[in-house]
């Protein structure tokens, strides 16, 4: 009952960030450079054709009269129409979100792996070559740009090697079918589906892309996990587990790694922050067929509904991924999951 | 006489920081009979908790350890660290101030508990929870059943520190060392937690180490005190002989700051001088500096720790 | 009392500084290699071979030679004199964006942080919201809405970046919004607004810079990326992140040198001031020291 309550308050404390960020991308779109009336109406227009579209966009009425009718529309799921495709920008979104998502977590994944043994296994022997290696990785890995790093990569490994597949999106369908939408995952979808051949073709597509987003993600997880396990093992805790004569793989990882995990965990929030940023340039160099590379799209032609519909989209998605780091670090902690 | 239960001698301390070489504990020698209780006193930064992680091998990386002797209970334990691993948490224990820090805050306490049994011992899942039940009832922790499952961020400070003397006795150990375990708590809780932890060690025959900077607390509880400063022991006697008969001039100062039932707050007189910087050369009586009684050869004459009585050895030339 | 602390601050800051050179040789390193890039920018117009913007067909997608030291781009433009001279224009985007939150920042958290109340509760609020994003992505809104021109780059990374040094210094003012030497400045009659700015906010200000410093890295990382998806900067502007994306399409044809050696800059720039940040942060907290 305690748990279920504190889960409800957990939930509803991301209830006004939601409120600041609709507020934002409405207040972005009413920033628009010049009169947004004379935009929509395009170039042939008339000034009553201008005031004709003033009026149907309610931009004639006040502004939080504005705020209410777009506030409306976002709950009826309207979005608006974009220019380019003429398609509703929700549907646009929706159609290219798990491309975005698959390739988020495969790079979240790829830095986990490498990122937490590293910063643990630095941790565990300081001032040894892994620590060092570490730090290099941690400052290096901070330092370098995702959309040089994608780029060195398809030079490297496709253009000079050619062990990697075209950089040209999630597969190749001249030689592959795209499986049918199930999860929108290609990794999944392809199994789903009974063919190998694709899911081996997309996985390949997969590796370049997340291994350039997922070293963005790496410096800050290894960098945190390297410092908590510091602290873990160095813990009054981890003194008396020691006195007790408890085994130091027990010591490691039954309680110093447990109580590590909670800065990472909490780290992730920022994490998630830097993926979903670098994600756009990511798929702008693989022509992945994302949200980013809609959205860069969008920017560059001035598609303002689509560029709105994506900055709302990616916040919505960040306030939810932020409500499960939260829960997990409920999950770890008992402290905070009796916090009421 | 009898084989003592733990036999230390010269027992050197020091530890490598960037700023140099600090010389923690110089020379210590001691030894605790067996169901002996011995106090170790001394002010802040004397080296007590040195003392007592030296003897667990808790140290950091950076400590150097030598001594010419550590017996426990017939083992060598001046050498490789695997004798002393062998016996860690199961025939010597230890609890440590700020109880509410020294447990896992993640884990429920009992569990906790099960796994220093389980550890120790071929326990069944079943079993050890019945015996993890049963350390929290010995320390008289009321309805135990309920309190293994709470977290230690659920207990007060004085019921953490339960928790921690029923895990560092649950594997009956003969020697337990408490390096102030009631520092942090209230003064009620305080004798509670102390009474507790003497009924135990006498019910069970155990030795113990009590680690404190209040002499009167030491006097009350302890068999025998010795009376540490910066590194040194500078006196050991019985707990009777010493509060009578102290013969170094640093346990006058400390018996002097101790406020007792006669004598008024006001009358508290504090010893003069702080303890020297142990990253330093330091002469032979390291009190030296705060001494009323020195003389010229203090300086240089070195002063081993030499007996002036049955069970009573003191560090200092010109003893009181 | 104000005056004391000061000086006792400016004393260890000298001490301090010569620790890190002493010690911390890297730091030096990468103050020495960033005065280097930034004096060679300077005199740029000077130095360069060639006029970053001058088109030569003839001698299109040159490889590395001595006479284009890091070779020519599709429009035969030195890549060398383009890459030295986009170094003031990068590293001056980092500059006026940090530059702006930290003033504006420190402004609205030592305001949020000293008063606290409503005033902290809405600053407080408002910076939430922004954080609510993902960083990068509020800066491309932003620059979508505003209009795409270098100012708005570095409007919106200041934006992206301000909560950070709100937060901080709100938590810094409030540490010592009660200290003795700000009850000495009190009773002495200072009126709330002249002692958060005279004796408050000076006293904060190291500890806030090394916020800076450690952030103008992420600051070029970030206006390097918006341009690189074609937003602000316009061609032919020499700028690194452009560079490397009008590189880019020549990764295809094995011409490596369009993009690398922008990119290098733009890595090798970013890494000193990482370095000079985690030296700074160093000297002023030494329990971060190891
Ligand atoms: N890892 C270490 N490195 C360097 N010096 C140390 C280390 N651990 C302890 N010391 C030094 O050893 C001295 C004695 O410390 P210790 O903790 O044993 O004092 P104590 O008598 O237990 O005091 P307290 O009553 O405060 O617990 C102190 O001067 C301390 O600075
Ligand atoms: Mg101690």
């Amino acid at each position: 009952m305690k748990i279920v309550l504190s889960l409800a308050t957990r939930i509803a404390t991301a209830v006004p960030s939601l409120i600041g960020v609709i507020v934002v991308t409405f207040l972005l779109a009413r920033a628009l450079p010049g009169d947004a009336a004379v935009y929509y109406a395009g170039s042939s227009a008339t000034p009553e054709s201008i005031a004709q579209v003033r009026k149907a966009l309610g931009l004639d009425k006040p502004l939080w009269f504005q705020f209410g009718d777009y506030a409306s529309r976002l709950a009826h799921g309207d979005l608006g129409t974009s220019l380019s495709s003429g398609q509703p920008v929700l549907h646009d979104l929706v159609a290219r979100l798990p491309a975005s998502m698959e390739l988020t977590l495969c790079a979240l994944l790829f830095a986990m792996a490498i990122g937490l043994p590293l910063g643990i296994a630095a941790a565990t022997r300081p001032g040894k070559a892994i620590d060092h290696i570490c730090r290099v990785i941690v400052s290096v890995g901070a330092a370098f740009p995702t959309f040089f790093v994608a780029l060195g990569l398809v030079y490297v490994f496709y253009f000079r090697l050619g062990i990697a597949p075209e950089p040209l999106g999630r597969l190749n369908d001249t030689y592959f079918t795209v499986p049918p939408t199930v999860t929108g995952f290609y990794l999944i979808d392809t199994i789903l589906a009974g063919d190998l051949a694709a899911f081996d073709a997309s996985l390949a597509q997969l590796v370049l892309p997340s291994i350039s987003l997922g070293l963005f993600a790496l410096a800050p997880i290894a960098r945190i996990a390297r410092a908590s396990m510091l602290a873990s093992l160095s813990s009054d805790f981890c003194r008396t587990a020691r006195a007790m004569g408890l085994s130091r793989t027990r010591i490691v990882y039954g309680y110093a790694l447990r109580n590590a995990m909670l800065p990472v965990v909490n780290i992730l929030g920022m994490v998630f922050s830097f993926l979903l940023g670098a994600n756009v340039l990511v798929e702008q160099v693989f022509a992945w067929p994302g949200i980013g590379a809609y959205a860069v799209n969008a920017v560059i032609t001035s598609d303002y509904a689509a560029v709105q519909g994506f900055v709302l989209m990616m916040a919505i998605l960040y306030i939810l991924l932020n409500l499960a780091v939260d829960l997990a670090v409920a999950a770890i902690d008992p402290r905070v999951r009796y916090d009421g | 006489m009898s084989v003592p239960l733990l036999q230390v001698d010269g027992l050197s301390v020091n530890f490598r920081t960037r700023s140099g070489t600090v010389k923690v504990l110089d020379d210590v020698s001691f030894s605790i009979d067996k169901g002996e209780i011995l106090g170790i006193v001394g002010e802040s930064g004397s080296g007590k908790s040195v003392l007592s992680y030296a003897l667990m091998g808790l140290l950091d990386d950076n400590a150097q350890i030598k001594a010419d002797t550590i017996t426990f209970g017939g083992i060598d334990l001046n050498g490789p660290a695997s004798a002393l691993s062998a016996i860690r948490g199961r025939e010597l224990s230890m609890i440590f101030q700020s109880p509410r820090t020294a447990l896992n805050p993640i884990m429920k306490v009992g569990k906790q508990i099960e796994d220093v049994l389980r550890r120790h011992g071929p326990v069944s899942r079943s079993n050890a929870k019945a015996a993890a039940i049963a350390a929290l009832a010995r320390v008289r922790i009321p309805d135990p059943e309920r309190r293994y499952e709470a977290y230690p961020f659920e207990l007060s400070g004085g019921m953490c520190q339960r928790v921690m003397i029923a895990m560092a006795l649950s594997c009956s150990p003969s020697l337990l060392i408490a390096d102030e375990p009631t520092t942090g708590l209230d003064v009620t809780t305080q004798a509670v937690v102390m009474d507790l932890i003497r009924d135990l060690v006498r019910e069970s025959r155990m030795s113990s180490i009590l680690i404190t900077h209040d002499l009167a607390l030491a006097a009350e509880y302890c068999d025998r005190i010795a009376v540490m400063h910066a590194g040194h022991m500078v006196e050991i006697a019985s707990a009777r002989t010493l509060r009578s008969h102290f013969a170094h001039p640093y346990t006058r100062g400390l018996f002097a700051a101790t406020p007792t039932a006669d004598t008024e707050l006001n009358d508290l007189a504090s010893i003069p001088g702080n303890l020297p910087d142990l990253r330093l050369d330091l002469p032979p009586c390291r009190f030296l500096h705060r001494c009323d009684r020195r003389q010229a050869d203090c300086e240089t004459a070195p002063v081993p720790l030499q007996a002036i009585g049955t069970d009573h050895s003191v560090r200092c030339r010109y003893p009181l | 009392m104000a005056d004391l602390t000061t000086n006792l601050h400016a004393q260890s800051f000298w001490r301090d500084a010569r620790h890190l050179a002493t010690e911390n040789k890297l730091t030096l390193m990468a103050a020495v290699i960033l005065l280097l890039f930034i004096v060679l920018s300077l005199l740029a117009p000077w130095l360069i071979p060639y006029d970053p913007l001058a088109v030569d067909s003839t001698a299109a997608l040159k490889p590395p030679s001595f006479a284009h030291l890091f070779g020519t781009d599709a429009l035969g433009r030195d890549i060398f004199s383009r890459v030295i001279i986009a170094t003031r224009l990068d590293i001056g985007m980092a500059i006026g964006a940090v530059f702006l939150s930290f003033v504006v920042g420190t402004a609205t958290g030592a305001i949020a942080g000293y008063f606290g109340g409503w005033t902290d509760a809405i600053i407080g609020r408002f910076m939430d919201t922004i954080m609510a994003f993902p960083l990068f992505v509020l800066a491309m809104g932003i620059v979508a809405a505003l209009g795409n021109s270098v100012e708005n780059i570095v409007l919106a990374t200041a934006i992206i970046n301000l909560p950070f040094y709100s937060r901080f210094a709100r938590s810094e003012v409030n540490i010592r919004r009660d200290m003795t030497f700000v009850e000495a400045a009190r009773m002495g009659g200072n009126r709330s607004f002249r002692l958060l700015a005279f004796h408050i906010v000076p006293n904060i200000l190291p500890t806030m810079m090394v916020q800076g410093s450690l952030n103008l890295g992420w600051a070029i990382l970030n206006a390097a990326g918006l341009s690189f998806i074609g937003l602000g900067v316009r061609p032919p502007t020499p700028e690194w992140g452009i560079m490397v994306s009008e590189g880019a399409s020549y990764i295809f044809s094995g011409e490596w040198w369009t993009f690398v050696f922008p990119g290098a800059a733009l890595v090798i720039t970013v890494f000193c001031f990482n370095l000079i940040g985690d030296g700074l942060r160093d000297m002023i907290d030494p329990r971060s020291r190891r």
